[in-house]
């Protein structure tokens, strides 16, 4: 109950300070994707099956207030998580380098996604333009933004593992 | 649940989704009234916080050259009294022309609303952003906004207490504009890859008499389904001939800062729409 309550709060905390904080923030019109972060952390932290409903509720988020059609972020999110997900049996807490790993590649494979969906069927063909102008500055500052917000995640999260546990010992 | 299978049904509830709210858009009510009362007071307060700071940190360092500016702007307002003068006088006079043509005001005033921008678009992909007012205003879908004296975009989406708006450099927006000296109609289309550049494009228009210039004011045409007919929305930035020799197309220059927006106006008048029967 505890852990759906944070994890409500930090998916709506993020998604406010994406949106206004991060606008003012931006290099170059440029915004860091902080959903990408959360629901790839939940994933490899967490496994598949919370990798993919935070990855939902994150995209739902965005289609209510941006997009055009419901369900399409949703939907490019939850297989994100689910993705990551599959990636929680080789994860130990202190390694960094395979959650920047995942999560560069998750922002990656998101933007060249939402190139192809939104752009390339519109007849957009200048991907090389794009992929310099928007996937990869958005990359970059992702991850820079990912040294500071993933240990945050990391460490609630094993605060409330660590509560779960205790609580778990003492119906034993 | 194996998540398999939850990633199944999730999968499916997208698709059914997305495939219901393309052509209708049954869901939006509830949802946008549900999440409206819990994200757009966050984002209100982090607007008004971050807005003070800015101001701050703005009045601080301008003082200096809003000085400079006081004693130019002084001397402007004195040309500008007479220049109104004049003006005024023309006005009595076009008034009494249009009651003996009996010509109904139709560029009129129109009613308008003030909103505060309050976020952007959560991607880097389109310009869109929400404003602090939604239906309790009395906004609803389709209602222009202007800010500066020039064309922003238009309500796509409203909530109780927010509403978004997509503006014309978005990507995938389309605005029918004419030439306001020639009036010959034209095609006004955003694009992510030149609004680098400040840049948006036009195209389709027939100019066979070569009386369009650089320079040329475009404003919304009369034709447009959603737009009320002469907004500014930019000026004329390069005009080349199209290969089929028939039309032209170039590039335009809005009349809208979109790196600057903070505050907007909503035109609350709607195009008269033909309803078919």
């Amino acid at each position: 109950m505890l852990r759906k309550f944070i994890v409500t709060i930090f998916i709506l905390v993020c998604f406010v300070l994406q949106c206004s904080v991060f606008g003012a923030l931006s290099f170059a019109g440029i915004v860091p994707n902080l959903m990408i972060i959360l629901t790839s952390a939940f994933g490899f932290m967490r496994g598949e099956k919370e990798g993919l409903i935070i990855g939902f509720f994150c995209g739902l988020l965005s289609d209510v207030f941006y997009g055009d059609i419901l369900g399409f972020y949703a939907l490019i999110l939850m297989y994100i998580g689910f993705l990551n997900g599959k990636f929680s049996r080789i994860f130990y807490p202190e390694d960094i380098k395979l959650p920047i790993a995942l999560i560069t590649v998750s922002d990656l494979s998101y933007g060249i996604i939402c190139y192809i969906m939104q752009f390339l069927l519109r007849g957009r063909l200048d991907f090389p333009y794009y992929l310099g102008r928007i996937i990869l500055p958005e990359t970059i500052y992702t991850i820079i933004v990912t040294l500071f917000l993933y240990p945050l995640i990391l460490k609630t999260n094993e605060r409330l593992e660590a509560r779960e546990k205790r609580r778990a010992q003492k119906f034993v | 649940m194996p998540s398999k299978y939850l990633l199944f049904i999730l999968t499916f509830l997208c698709t059914v989704l997305m495939l219901i709210t393309f052509g209708t858009n049954v869901f939006n009510r509830p949802l946008n009234t549900v999440l409206g009362y819990i994200i757009v007071p966050f984002e209100q307060g982090i607007s008004r916080a971050g807005g003070w700071l800015s101001n701050r940190s703005e009045e601080l360092s301008q003082i200096r050259s809003l000085l400079d500016e006081n004693a130019a702007l002084k001397e402007q307002l004195a040309a500008l009294t007479e220049e109104n003068t004049l003006l005024q006088q023309d006005k009595y006079e076009l008034n009494k022309l249009r009651q003996l043509v009996k010509l109904d005001e139709q560029y009129g005033e129109y009613h308008k609303v003030g909103a505060r921008i309050i976020s952007r678009d959560s991607g880097n992909w389109y310009s869109t952003f929400i404003i602090d007012k939604g239906s309790d205003d009395g906004l609803c879908e389709d209602m222009n906004v202007i800010a500066g004296g020039g064309l922003v975009g238009r309500i796509t989406s409203v909530g109780p207490n927010w509403a978004r708006v997509t503006s014309i450099i978005c990507d995938n927006s389309n605005v029918s504009g004419m030439t306001l000296a020639t009036e010959d109609n034209l095609i006004v289309s955003g694009n992510l890859q030149l609004m680098a550049d400040g840049v948006i494009t036009f195209s389709q228009l027939v100019d066979s008499k070569n009386a369009v210039a650089e320079g040329d004011k475009i404003v919304t045409s009369d034709i447009s389904d959603k737009y009320l007919p002469n907004i500014l929305i930019g000026y004329i930035h390069t005009i080349n001939r199209d290969t089929n020799n028939l039309t032209k197309s170039g590039y335009l220059t809005p009349a809208v800062d979109f790196e600057h927006l903070g505050e907007v106006l909503v035109i609350t008048d709607l195009k008269q729409q033909v309803i078919e029967e």
